[in-house]
């Protein structure tokens, strides 16, 4: 068991003006599930790409020995030929094709051309039965949820005889029983003798399958951790990855609790698309000033659903109930109503939803309080590069100027960059869903200040989070939302992630 | 920064904005070599001007709609349709010129805001609404011009796209009013482009070398001065090169220095994201198609007077040649990137290109094969771009 499948030798990757890895080593024992940990922007991702073939053989330094034999990848095909394959974060999948069009595209089962379907779908059936998925083949991807599509990629990956599997945050978007499955497939697939990389931010994850961790820093291999020693604990994992010890993983703060700010009452709101079902159904809520208030929930509970109703009636039909700013009711059926009124909704999809990737920080920052820099229509530069600059400032973004774009920050100045431009319309309450989404630790903990330092000026503040832990290390108060209804709430002195998800799973009673 | 570094950065770093300017400069050398100079003599470059004007103006509104993520192919039909409602009012009604002219540029307006509807309120594609619309505004010409030329213009109407101020303030074998605007643009632009290396340096962002900024200053005003100089030593300044200048100037400001400028770039860059930050995404989208519409108005009376009349065939492929100047000019197929300059001149490169070949006795179809070829290359190089960039992250 103890012999070496893959072993990457002084690894050093430059882009123009960046050296993305510098000398990194990396060795995986065969049968293993070996788990790669960095903050963002550490190299994870390049270094797999440099195995993957993405860049190829030739364009860094170093050595790649695949089972005893120099790998010399050109491109992706070639590394798959030897039987590794990356699923990547963002899956690879097309949605109009079907389960079996998906697994075998790009390698389809056919005879002088033509497809031989039914050997298709008769193998597909065996990959997915492998890999647990309850799906017929012919089913269209699209159809199937994050945490299926994400097996339909392991079985595309097991149709192309894999031996090295190389899973680049596999569950960052799926919910904790998808989760649960992925992680035991992933065992099954070890008993297999199938070696996996998985790439992760969720600790926990990594403390429970992976046999050795290799922790990367500022494109450097800094060590190599035996999961099986006990001293390899999550902080351990941590310490590594920022090269301090975090003393705790949520800032300190005093709540300054005042008058109810936001309020809503009896708020439904119907599926976009599907008649007569109803996604948000009767749920009231309010947060005071000052005071940090979170929703819990499993997906598809209609928290996102919930929030963007409220913001501009940008989600679902036949909105109903009363939103209530200071005490009075306030129209937020257009986005443009919903900022005047003093409300700021920072998306969990900031790639998607939060920002113009190709603009700089500096457009970014602005978007959304245009008005107040302008008169008569006009922009006022000068005063635009000053507003950026106090965000870029306060925020901590790391860049040495506000034209910086984007699209080349890491995912947790991108985030910052989001929360400057929704602080600049001076919101009463800022909504955040899912503020530390694909965010390293570090990078999670200065978000927490930003949150704590809004608090602490009085601003209103509801946090979405998928992370219990999260919710319970930041919010004062949290709601527990069950298929589009408000469950409970607990103050902070009596929440527990038990009592929530006992909450979070109550089921609708069939009278009502 | 060095200024040496800072030379380098253009032909590296900041290829995609400066490479067309280096290839425009290439192609005016080429043309000027291969015409003995006839190219850059002052008679012709009149002449570009007056030939090409009303695609740089359509250029103006196209790079607006591309921005934003859409096309409009109708602005060929465009023209010939408000061409042919001016003609009707001058020539058949006796209107007077200004008249035909204002009627034009509503029409334009009107059918943008057609147009508009659509895209924006219905939610079709402006690629099919204006495909619908390239048909529907030939017809309506047809039907106005009951299938008959219409010509000539009184004299006036002749004047917008014909007519030349000169000797308003005299100069001996020169025309000093083409001159003092010439000097007056210089200033203007120095003083502008001053303010805002100012304005960024306050603020702390990073700016150009003192000695880069007055080199590429100083360059760029003596061609300034020497391209008037030489209009002020042929005919005088053309009219049509006015309403051209002010054109730009307006619409360079309003791309990038307003709210609605900003919007647009919004909208194309990420439409999802300027929706959540209260864009207000129709009532842009409806405000893009009534100013394409507009200037395809101001546009088809420039073209109506500088023919002198109205054909039914008028301004035909007029909407690819603006496509192609935005396109060459920087501007992206996904939308969220292009600018005005680069608009203008991406349209000057097709202008040279063809006034080039045309002083060379080079046939229409040889002329064509070029323009395609130019346009397939320009957006090749800037997909090239963007890929060398995104190997970066």
């Amino acid at each position: 068991m103890d012999t070496t499948i893959l072993h990457m030798q002084d690894i050093t990757k430059t882009f123009p003006g960046v050296k993305a890895l510098d000398g990194v080593n990396l060795s995986v024992r065969k049968g293993e599930i070996h788990a790669i940990c960095g903050e963002n922007g550490a190299g994870k991702s390049t270094l797999m790409k440099v195995l993957s073939g993405v860049y190829p053989h030739g364009s860094y330094e170093g050595q790649i020995i695949f089972e005893g034999e120099e790998l010399k990848a050109s491109n992706i095909k070639d590394s798959e030929a030897q039987g590794i394959v990356i699923i990547h974060q963002e899956l690879a999948l097309v949605p109009y094709l079907s389960v079996a069009e998906n697994i075998f595209l790009g390698n389809e089962t056919a005879r002088g051309g033509f497809i031989d379907w039914n050997e298709t779908n008769h193998r597909a059936a065996d990959l997915l039965a492998r890999v647990g998925l309850d799906e017929l083949p012919v089913t269209p991807v699209g159809q199937l949820g994050v945490g299926k599509q994400q097996l339909v990629e392991i079985a595309k990956a097991l149709s192309k005889n894999v031996k090295l599997l190389i899973l680049d945050e596999p569950t960052a978007a799926l919910n904790d029983d998808d989760s649960e499955h992925l992680l035991n497939l992933l065992r099954e697939l070890r008993e297999q003798g199938i070696t996996s990389i998985i790439i992760s931010h969720k600790l926990g994850e990594i403390e429970d399958i992976a046999n050795t961790t290799t922790i990367i820093r500022d494109g450097q291999s800094i060590e190599a951790l035996d999961m099986a020693d006990p001293a390899s604990n999550q902080n351990r994992i941590i310490r590594g990855m920022v090269g301090r010890e975090l003393s705790a993983r949520y800032p300190q703060r005093e709540p300054q609790i005042g008058d109810v700010v936001f309020e809503v009452r009896d708020w439904s709101v119907q599926h976009p698309v599907q008649q007569e079902r109803t996604v948000v159904e009767h749920a009231s809520l309010d947060v005071r000033a000052g005071e940090i208030v979170g929703i819990a929930g499993l997906m598809g509970a209609g928290r996102t659903e919930l929030a963007m109703s409220i913001f501009g009636h940008s989600y679902g039909r036949n909105i109903t109930g009363t939103v209530l700013m200071g005490g009075k009711p306030v129209d937020t059926s257009t986005v443009g109503k919903a900022i005047g009124a003093g409300i700021a909704y920072v998306s969990e999809d900031r790639k998607k939803f939060g920002l113009n990737l190709i603009e700089d920080i500096r457009v970014n920052t602005t978007a959304a309080g245009l008005g107040k820099i302008s008169s008569k229509g006009f922009v006022d530069g000068n005063r635009e590069i000053q507003i950026a600059e106090h965000y870029r400032k306060s925020m901590r973004i790391k860049t040495p100027n506000v034209m910086a774009k984007v699209g080349n920050l890491s995912g947790g100045n991108q985030q910052k960059v989001v929360l400057g431009k929704w602080l600049h319309t001076a919101p009463e309450l800022l909504i955040l869903d899912e503020p530390t989404r694909g965010i390293d630790v570090g990078a999670k903990y200065e978000i927490y200040t930003i949150i704590n330092e809004l608090a602490a000026a009085g601003k209103a503040v509801l946090v979405i989070s998928s992370e219990l832990p999260e919710l319970l290390g930041i919010c004062d108060r949290i709601y527990t939302l069950a298929y589009g209804r408000m469950t409970g709430q607990l103050p902070r002195s009596e929440a527990t992630q038990e009592r929530l998800m006992e909450l979070m799973t109550i089921e609708k009673e069939s009278t009502r | 920064m060095t200024i040496t570094n800072e030379l380098k950065d253009i032909f590296t770093k900041n290829l995609r904005t400066s490479g067309i300017y280096i290839a425009f400069v290439l192609i005016v050398v080429l043309f000027t070599i291969l015409t003995n100079g006839l190219l850059l003599s002052p008679i012709n470059i009149t002449n570009i001007i007056l030939q090409y004007s009303y695609v740089l103006i359509l250029a103006l509104g196209m790079i607006i709609v591309i921005v934003a993520g859409h096309i409009d192919l109708s602005v060929g039909s465009l023209v010939a349709l408000t061409g042919a409602v001016s003609a009707v009012l001058v020539i058949k009604n006796d209107m007077p010129w200004w008249a035909g002219m204002l009627a034009g540029i509503a029409v334009g307006a009107l059918c943008g805001l057609w147009q508009g509807f659509w895209v924006a309120y219905v939610g079709i594609p402006a690629f099919i609404v204006t495909l619908a619309g390239m048909l529907l505004f030939r017809g309506l010409t047809y039907e106005v011009l009951s299938n008959v030329s219409l010509s000539p213009f009184p004299g006036e109407y002749g004047q917008i796209a014909g007519g030349f101020l000169n000797g308003l303030l005299g100069g001996n074998g020169f025309d000093l009013f083409t001159v003092i605007i010439g000097v007056i643009a210089v200033v203007g632009l120095f003083y502008s482009q001053w303010r805002n290396r100012a304005g960024r340096a306050k603020y702390g962002q990073s700016v150009e070398s003192m000695a880069m900024f007055l080199a590429k200053n100083i360059i760029t005003g003596i061609i300034i001065l020497w391209f008037f100089w030489q209009i002020a030593t042929s005919r005088g300044m053309p009219i049509v090169l006015i309403i051209l200048a002010a054109l730009i100037l307006g619409y360079h400001v309003l791309t990038t220095k307003t709210v609605f400028g900003r919007h647009v770039y919004a909208i194309g860059g990420n439409l999802s994201a300027a929706k959540l930050s209260g864009v207000n995404v129709k009532r842009i989208n409806m405000w893009i198609f009534i100013n394409m519409g507009l200037l395809s108005g101001v546009a088809g009376v420039v073209f109506s007077s500088r023919s002198n009349g109205a054909q039914p065939g008028a301004g035909n492929m007029f909407e690819l040649d603006a496509i192609a100047a935005c396109f060459i000019g920087g501007a992206s197929t996904t939308g969220g990137v292009g600018r005005v300059t680069g608009a203008i001149v991406g349209g000057l490169v097709m202008a040279v290109l063809s006034n080039g070949m045309q002083l060379m006795g080079v046939g229409a179809s040889t002329q064509q094969i070029v323009k395609g070829v130019v346009l397939l290359l320009a957006v090749a190089f800037d997909i090239y771009n963007k890929r060398r960039a995104g190997a970066g992250n």
